[in-house]
């Protein structure tokens, strides 16, 4: 039989073409960077990407000027808008900053891949961006790279503490622990195994920060709590963290908490075992109505407004921000369907005064 | 460690080391069908996305755990139809085409998602169902019947595989197009056939693959999968494209991860070592393989599209 390359390749190309197209479309994988904002209804839906062809050429962008009526900001992050965790408050914060300093908002979600969300990065400052937000960690050695290249655009990074000196760079971080550890106390009170249920993704940032607070919390309520976290080692992998929940139950756990946005399937034990669930970084409460009992949930408003507020007098950076109970980037926001005994309430409040007010020191 | 040697930790860590082998296992095994006839898929992962999210969509709108389970089966046989056409019948590089379906599975599933659902609810999960009499066994009985249906049915397929496999004509089929298409051929067995139904079967392992890895967690994510589809096509190898070796390979990878969750979780492995010890699944696994599937020689005509001489 003779072959015909040709008319094989005709067909099998579309078909190649199809995939690409539809992964492209999922965000998942490529570039994708949106250039619409993403309402609060429609902040699942990153739209079509401008080219990254642009990528190649880093030239100068448009200065930002005091007197521009619209700020066009861009949010590169490593998970879905929708993720109920780290990216979807951050989204939440633009959305509610939107009207009043006039932004034009672009997404690209499901940046997980740093070499992929470089090339984002990099598409976003040679389109005349004024502001990027690279939110996650991971993308610190990307911004440090980029940011000399392009003097007049504004990146923010974090969570980190690192403007790596540059001018043009501002830095993010959350004291996560304060949260963590009004939570944790809660959770001991709660407890009457006292095994607690602790799973982070890797020990780093933000994750640890609120693990670490969280044991904190739990034994100064009760010194001889078993508060043993468990790190899975991803931050995306639903299975391994269910994993780690369904094990820490069979250890007597019988209140739980997570972080990343691989938590939801941890959840789905905690609510399978009827098990209590604190939460961190958004409130979770959608995912567990009646396991549920707060959420830690990260408020970027206020730092995001000052940031917008420094372009708008000119300034592109050089300052780090960091979110605390105390100027309300961090909140506790309780689930008013869990039926939390008043003793644990209480105590939940007057950590919080004491933490906002600087009597109660949270270990770092 | 001696809090590890109790029958509660054990049981459970055994429990949910099989339950967390299932994917690995229906995925390898369907992919092991279809090596044998010569057809290597390396679209898996891609495949166990979109079931994965048939199941999630379907146990969403309906409520109902089968309907929703038949319906990440029935995305796969739609993708192993797909699949065998660009593979078998256009004759495509098997390697390339089947990152196209990984990247398609990856992307849609995604797309779907964010389109269809939004925010992520849970969904029901398939409950545990106990063997009369099996499950009151000792130890035992909580460590293995006491499972969902999709872990029975998972390690039934082995015995059943593995007898179509070597018992039967088809099986027979099977085998003689993985090594020698051309002799196949002239004994007037279809190539393009045998390996048109190894796919479609294959993929549809890969679908309840997909199915019962979102029924592990109650709930969709985008990249489900983390990659578990490639790692199934690993543990083909890994069990020398036997059933009985695949299996062992699922219940290895499974198994230690569970077991390394369970020693973290009670401070055996200390914090500084956390991030290590997340690699041993894969570490030993790929040494297993390294060590045990040299011996074995794998299909000779798998990854070569059949072209008919004259």
């Amino acid at each position: 039989m003779h072959r015909h390359p040709d008319r094989k390749l005709a067909l099998i190309l579309p078909a190649v073409l199809v995939a690409l197209v539809a992964a492209s479309c999922g965000g998942s994988s490529t570039p994708a960077p949106a250039s619409t904002a993403p309402s609060p209804s429609a902040a699942a839906a990153p739209s079509t990407a401008p080219s990254p062809s642009a990528a190649a050429a880093p030239s100068t962008a448009p200065s930002p000027s005091p007197a521009a009526t619209t700020i066009k900001v861009a949010l590169v992050a490593p998970s879905a808008v929708n993720d109920l965790a780290f990216t979807q408050s951050m989204v939440e914060a633009l959305n509610s900053l939107k009207g009043k300093y006039n932004l034009e908002i672009a997404v690209s979600d499901n940046q997980f891949v740093v070499a992929t969300a470089a090339n984002v990065i990099q598409t976003y400052a040679t389109q005349g961006f004024n502001l990027i937000i690279a939110h996650g960690s991971q993308y610190g050695s990307t911004i440090q790279q980029l940011a000399p290249k392009f003097p007049n655009v504004s990146f923010a990074w974090g969570t980190a503490g690192s403007t790596y000196d540059l001018p043009n760079v501002f830095a993010y971080q959350v004291n996560s622990n304060e949260g963590g550890y009004v939570q944790g106390a809660m959770a001991a009170m709660l407890s009457k195994s006292k095994v607690l249920g602790v799973i982070g993704p890797i020990a780093v940032g933000d994750a640890k920060l609120y693990v670490d607070g969280f044991c904190a919390g739990a034994k100064s309520v009760a010194s001889s709590i078993s508060c043993i976290p468990v790190y899975t080692g991803s931050f995306s992998d639903v299975s391994l963290m269910s994993a780690a929940a369904t094990t820490f139950v069979a250890n007597k756990a019988d209140v739980l908490t997570g972080t990343a946005q691989a938590v939801v399937g941890a959840i789905g034990v905690a609510k399978t075992n009827n098990l209590p669930w604190f939460g961190t970084q958004w409130t979770q409460v959608s995912l567990a109505q009646s396991n549920v009992v707060s959420s830690q949930v990260y408020d970027w408003s206020p730092i995001v407004g000052e940031i917008l507020t420094d372009i708008q007098g000119g300034k592109l950076g050089g300052t780090t921000f960091t979110a605390t109970l105390a100027n309300g980037g961090a909140k506790i926001d309780f689930n008013p369907g869990f039926n939390l005994p008043a003793e644990v309430k209480a105590k939940a409040d007057s950590l919080i005064k004491g933490i906002t007010d600087g009597s109660v020191k949270v270990p770092q | 460690m001696n809090q590890f040697f109790t029958v509660d930790v054990l049981t459970v860590t055994i429990a949910s080391g099989i339950a967390l082998a299932t994917p690995f296992l229906l995925a390898a095994l369907g992919e092991t069908i279809g090596q044998r006839s010569g057809v290597i898929n390396l679209g898996v992962d891609g495949i166990m996305l979109l079931a994965a999210f048939a199941t999630y969509y379907t146990a969403l709108k309906t409520g109902n755990l089968l309907l929703a389970v038949l319906a990440g089966a029935a995305t796969g046989t739609v993708m192993g139809v797909v699949t065998a056409l660009v593979s078998v019948t256009l004759k495509a590089e098997q390697g390339i085409s089947g990152i196209g379906v990984y990247l398609f599975g990856l992307g849609f599933s995604a797309l779907l998602f964010q389109k269809l659902v939004g925010t992520p609810l849970p969904i029901a999960t398939l409950p545990p169902v106990g063997i009369p009499l099996l499950e009151g066994i000792p130890v035992i009985g909580g460590m293995f019947f006491r499972q969902s249906l999709l872990v029975y049915l998972a390690f039934l397929l082995v015995p059943v595989v593995s007898f179509v496999l070597n018992r039967t004509t088809y099986g027979l089929k099977i085998r003689a197009v993985g090594e020698n298409p051309a002799a196949a051929d002239s004994l007037g067995v279809s190539v393009a056939r045998i390996r048109w139904s190894t796919l479609i079967i294959g993929s549809t392992f890969s679908g309840l693959a997909g199915a019962s890895l979102l029924m592990y967690g109650g709930i969709f994510q985008v990249n489900l999968t983390q990659a578990e589809g490639f790692i199934a096509v690993a543990l083909v190898y890994f069990g020398a494209w036997r059933p009985v070796g695949v299996m062992g390979g699922a219940l290895l990878y499974g198994l230690v991860g569970v077991v390394i969750l369970t020693w973290k979780s009670l401070g055996i492995i200390p914090l500084n070592a956390s991030d290590l010890a997340a690699t041993a699944p894969a570490v030993i696994t790929v040494l297993a393989l390294l060590f045990l599937a040299r011996r074995f020689r794998q299909p000779a005509a798998l990854g070569r599209p059949y072209e008919r001489e004259g």
